[in-house]
């Protein structure tokens, strides 16, 4: 071809050197396969915006046919599955709280006698409503369930209890976020999710820049320690970490006006906890990647399921029993829950601890892999 | 055995072995250095003195053999040869995005120097680099960064000095300023293994150890290797076209082992100094070439050494000859 022109000679051996390298670099070649195939089975399977089976708990103090065919017909849909009875509306508010249940349907003792006397009596359904997205269709199902089993039970003498209005009531209360503004939600949970971009990443760097300038092979011929250097390095970011998360929290109460209802102590705790969670992940991924960019890659890959199984994006109870169990793996999704409950739920410590101590197991675990995978030598 | 106080040996190892994967990269190399001595450790690119060099500072764990650094176990004592030995890596591995005095620095904290500052500023000094102490790292031609480095590592006051090819790609006059500080830190009795590619450096170190394909082939003074090989050597003097071919002619002559073009003169060197005689007075013979006896030189021994392990190596690999 032309000397001056494009060669095709010389454009085709750049094509063939970037298939070369790519070849080469196994990580890179594993992520293009594999991040497909994990964001596929996230969006495809996992991720649902219209949630269903959200775990649902009953007081029953009241038992009769009527209540007996509520409840059946609550579980024959598909939006609510009950997780089991609880004793009183304590119980009904402590198991909200801490994010076990979705929902309390609670009978109230004298329900079954004031509907066969025609008083229209109540039926209360709590829902934790801090995510909207999570409650708004089912609680539209709860008053339609109402007039259907109006309709199928009160028959022969009682139908007369059927016709026009509906034989009683569903009072909702809508917790936490009873406006249902999606902004309470969001802003929160978003904290955990820049936190994990940044300090995963930042770390993810740190010891695999050292591998690729040389530099490692200086600081392992010192005297210097695994841990002096694992620690040493997360500090700075921790640093990092603490004035994001003061970023975020100043937007979340003076911009968005989100609702402080528990302890700002409590939610820099529960954020410092966070990140050393992430920061050892970031250190671990760190020793396992050859190269920054695989560092990067890494990440992104650790990213992914943080955002979209955590209960950030899409309701965790609306996911299906697999992706649950990932997101329960994962420490974004307890930090989603300490911060939401902190702020709108106004959680104390007994409410926080089931999502404490996962962090704190979390962190443990992944610190010790970091300090072993961690080499002490060029081998 | 050993008086640790006063080691007869800084550096004794025994037959270390290195594999990575199916390649042999350290084969039973054994060496001793004495207290103030000079090593100069030489061999062809890839021979294993890198890696030879990393077993001894504790940064690869030999798969067998044992041995000692400045009396500590090299298996099980790294921590204590960290501490007392400067290791200079091949290629520069300090802080570029560091200033020269933040990277000494870090190095002396990282060594728990009592007198931090006050070593700093006389590395500094003795850099002549007090001025520039505030200018990036990264920013320094390849001559001073190979300074600060030795610097670096000497910070810590190491009894032992292991320099892995510290004078690549540095010119001739800071190439004798280092080797006179070399020596002058011998004579203060630090022991330094320093392995590199010139004969002119090879030269000045007080004994050598030449290592190809992983095995130690010659270890001694420099008058010791070149005796070891028993190479007789002769140089032909005549015109340039006439050597170029000559020098292919004779390869393959009985007693010729190697020829090497040298200026205006074909050295020939062999093992067997008569057939060797006999083939180049027969050769030479009523040709306008002068035939002359001369030292076997350094240079000529160690190609003769790495051509002969490259043959061996092909024997092992089944190649043959």
């Amino acid at each position: 071809m032309s000397r001056n022109g494009f060669s095709v000679v010389r454009w085709w051996s750049i094509v063939l050197k970037e298939f070369l390298q790519l070849r080469r670099d196994r990580v890179t070649f594993a992520m293009i396969i594999l991040i497909p195939l994990l964001e596929l089975a996230l969006f495809g399977f996992a991720i649902n915006t219209d949630p269903k089976h959200m775990p649902t708990a009953i007081i029953a103090a009241d038992q009769s046919e009527f209540t007996r065919s509520y409840v059946a017909a609550l579980r024959n849909s598909d939006y609510f599955t009950i997780v089991g009875e609880l004793p009183d509306e304590e119980a009904g508010r402590a198991a909200l709280a801490q994010g076990q249940v979705q929902f309390v349907v609670d009978i109230p003792v004298d329900f079954t006698r004031r509907l066969l006397r025609g008083e229209r009596p109540a039926l209360l359904v709590e829902a934790d409503a801090s995510d909207p997205t999570a409650t708004g269709l089912a609680l539209a199902a709860v008053q339609q369930f109402a007039q259907s089993v109006a309709d199928k039970d009160l028959i022969g003498p009682l139908a007369a209890l059927a016709g026009g209005q509906p034989a009683f009531d569903v009072q909702v209360h809508r917790l936490y976020n009873p406006e249902g503004i999606t902004q309470y939600n969001v802003v929160p949970g978003l904290m955990g999710v820049i936190l994990t971009m940044t300090m995963v990443m930042m770390t993810g760097l740190a010891i695999t820049r050292e591998h690729e300038r040389g530099t490692m092979e200086n600081l392992l011929a010192t005297p210097v320690r695994p841990l002096e250097v694992i620690s040493g390095k997360i500090i700075p970011y921790i640093a990092i970490g603490l004035v994001q998360a003061t970023i975020i929290l100043v937007a979340s109460r003076y911009v968005f006006n989100v609702p402080f209802a528990g302890s700002v102590a409590a939610v820099y705790l529960s954020a410092l906890l966070f990140i050393a969670a992430n920061l050892t992940v970031g250190i671990t991924l760190s020793s396992l990647a050859q190269n920054q960019l695989q560092g990067v890659q890494l990440t992104f890959f650790y990213f992914l399921p943080n955002i979209l199984l955590s209960g950030f994006m899409f309701p965790f109870q609306g996911m299906p029993g697999w992706a649950r169990a990932i997101g329960s793996a994962l420490p974004l999704t307890y930090f989603n829950r300490l911060i939401r409950g902190i702020l709108l739920k106004g959680n104390g410590w007994a409410d926080l601890w089931p999502s404490v101590w996962p962090l704190i197991l979390f962190t443990v675990v992944v610190m010790t892999v970091a300090v072993k995978c961690y080499r002490r030598t060029l081998d | 055995m050993k008086d640790s106080a006063n080691l007869s040996y800084m550096i004794d190892v025994r037959g270390l072995n290195k594999r990575f994967g199916d390649k042999h990269v350290v084969r039973d190399l054994s060496l001793q250095v004495q207290r103030g001595e000079i090593l100069g450790f030489l061999g062809p690119n890839g021979s294993g003195k890198t890696t030879s060099i990393r077993m001894l500072c504790g940064l690869l764990t030999p798969d067998s053999g044992s041995g000692s650094c400045l009396g500590y176990d090299i298996l099980k004592q790294s921590d204590q040869i960290k501490r007392n030995v400067g290791y200079m890596t091949q290629k520069f591995s300090y802080w570029d995005d560091l200033t020269i005095r933040e990277n000494l620095d870090f190095v002396a904290r990282l060594y728990e120097m009592p007198d931090r500052k006050r070593a700093v500023d006389e590395a500094l000094e003795g850099l002549r680099l007090t001025s520039r102490a505030q200018q990036l790292t990264g920013t320094l031609s390849g001559g001073w960064k190979q300074r600060l480095a030795l610097a670096a590592c000497m910070l810590h006051k190491p009894r032992l000095l292991l320099l892995d090819e510290p004078t690549a790609g540095v010119d001739p006059a800071a190439r004798r300023d280092f080797w006179e500080e070399l020596h002058e830190l011998a004579a203060q009795g630090i022991t330094v293994l320093v392995s590199t590619h010139y004969m002119d450096e090879a030269e000045r170190c007080h004994k050598l150890a030449y290592i190809s394909y992983g095995a130690l082939l010659a270890q001694g003074t420099a008058a010791e290797v070149i005796e070891s090989q028993g190479l007789s050597t002769w140089a032909i003097h005549g015109d340039a076209d006439r050597l170029v071919e000559l020098s292919r002619q004779l390869r393959g002559q009985p007693g010729v082992d190697l020829t090497v073009a040298f200026g205006s003169a074909l050295h020939v060197s062999g093992r067997d100094g008569a057939a060797l005689e006999r083939t180049l007075r027969a050769v030479t013979q009523g040709q306008a070439l002068r035939l002359e006896a001369e030292r076997t030189g350094l240079e000529h021994v160690f190609i003769f050494l790495m051509r002969g392990s490259a043959d061996n190596f092909a024997d092992t690999l089944g190649a043959g000859r």
